[in-house]
């Protein structure tokens, strides 16, 4: 077996020590992607809005 | 002291500073990240009853340190903008919330993803595991209280005393292992004595804790800002803002 | 510091402290149901229930374990180093079921003294260190639990 087979196999603990990690690194993920995300669609609706307002005038 | 305090710890002050401070932050975060998780799953030994499964602990105690400090912050905070009415104090508990609620989560998921091997089981209700079960729904009733008050100012002080009421739940959280008979085992690093952990795996897991440390301070500034821009909508300096993104 | 900030102040600390008065209290009240398995000393002095099933918690005594060979039942010593009570269970145990090793049973006393599991589970300590330390450790002679080779799965 190469080391890198073995690294992943965790000594038969792989299903356990990987679940953890990948999960941990998904909602990690997803607490940075998600507010910036937010934060666009912010600024995009508030633009939208002032444009409206600027042509009515 | 106060003068000082109070104009940096204005809205507008905090949402420049803040973008800052962000990439920094998350930039040593990066870094401390990779040498831990380095230390962690590849140069720290196996341990002598649980072989490779024990690096679990490297994701899973750091989040559970990380559970009960956020905690601590947001309850703390929450009380400064209830007392003193500081906006970016409100800002920053609102912000902890969803992230505190996520170390929570995956202090429980980690955790059941550890016991299953070793303990046998994925859950058991001894008093640490259903503890921090309570602090898990005590980050989700904020969160609902928050989306529930449409009133940002009057969520954010209903928010402050549900985080006050639920301080109490922290230190029998740390404390249950010691109190009560647990399936959990007690502390390893935080008791009087020499913590109970080799050097060469408590290392890395020193470093995964600052390493998630400085996560949380990246992404709670970046969640407040956005929080800041929500409360101040309608004030100059938004509108301002905008102007500047459309030309 | 204003009248309305010094209340705001009071009220907070009052919530804290109140809370932490109640819970303390409620927490006695109920301290009994908050442990999560009872030792074999408690069970000995006749506070572990004999009507329903309970928990047990103490070490597996070292060469207590017998493994039937036909099927999946093994017979072991529970100790907390002052009583001992013997347990029966079926099934399939923990990775870190070892001599030496805390775990904790949940199941029934039976009239004779033995106690009959229905479910064992791993109590692990809070040492963690690697197998060389462990080795050198045994050879100072201080007592670690038993250690199995290779156990991974």
């Amino acid at each position: 077996m190469s080391s890198l087979q073995s690294f992943l196999h965790m000594g038969g603990y792989a299903f356990y020590v990987w679940s953890a990690y990948g999960l941990s690194f998904i909602v990690l993920v997803l607490n940075v992607v998600l507010p910036l995300k937010r934060e666009q669609q912010f600024f995009r609706a508030l633009i939208k809005r002032k444009e409206r307002v600027s042509k009515n005038k | 002291m106060f003068e000082y305090f109070y104009k940096y710890g204005s809205p507008r002050h905090f949402y420049d500073l803040s973008k800052m401070f962000v990439p920094w932050l998350g930039g040593i975060c990066l870094i401390l990240l990779i040498a831990g998780l380095t230390g962690g799953l590849v140069l720290a030994p196996p341990d002598y009853q649980q072989g490779e499964g024990f690096r679990i602990i490297y994701v899973h105690v750091p989040s559970a340190w990380m559970s009960l400090f956020i905690y601590m912050v947001m309850a703390t905070a929450g009380a400064t903008g209830l007392i003193w009415k500081v906006k970016v104090a409100d800002a920053l508990a609102r912000a902890s919330a969803p992230l505190g609620a996520s170390f929570t989560f995956l202090a429980l998921v980690t955790g059941s993803l550890w016991g299953k091997p070793m303990w046998g089981t994925w859950w058991v209700w001894d008093a640490r595991l259903t503890s921090e079960l309570i602090l898990l729904f005590l980050y989700l009733g904020y969160m609902a209280l928050q989306t529930a008050i449409d009133d940002r100012r009057t969520a954010a002080r209903a928010g402050a005393i549900l985080a006050l009421v639920g301080v109490v739940n922290i230190p029998i959280i740390h404390y249950s292992v010691e109190w009560w008979h647990t399936l959990h085992q007690g502390p390893t690093i935080t008791k009087l004595d020499a913590p109970s952990i080799h050097i060469s795996m408590l290392v890395p897991l020193l470093i995964m804790a600052l390493a998630f440390m400085f996560y949380y301070a990246a992404v709670v500034l970046l969640r407040a800002r956005y929080e800041i821009l929500e409360n101040e909508r309608n004030s100059a300096w938004v509108c301002e803002l905008i102007e500047q993104r459309r030309g | 510091m204003n009248p309305r900030r010094r209340k705001l102040m009071l009220s907070v600390t009052f919530i804290v402290l109140g809370m932490g008065v109640a819970t303390a209290l409620a927490l006695k009240a109920f301290q009994q149901n908050l442990l999560y398995f009872y030792s074999p000393v408690q069970v000995a002095a006749g506070e572990a229930p004999t009507t329903r099933p309970f928990r047990i918690g103490g070490l597996v005594v070292a060469g207590s374990v017998k493994r039937d060979v036909e099927s999946l039942a093994v017979r072991f010593v529970l100790t907390d180093t002052l009583r001992e009570i013997t347990v029966d269970y079926e099934g399939i145990l923990p990775d870190l079921f070892r001599e030496g090793q805390g775990i904790v049973a949940n199941g029934r006393l039976r009239p004779d003294g033995t106690f009959e599991a229905s479910e064992v589970l791993a109590k692990h300590d809070e040492n963690y260190m690697p197998p060389e330390v462990a080795d050198a450790l045994t050879a100072a002679g201080v007592q670690l639990p038993y250690r199995a080779k290779n156990t991974a799965p």
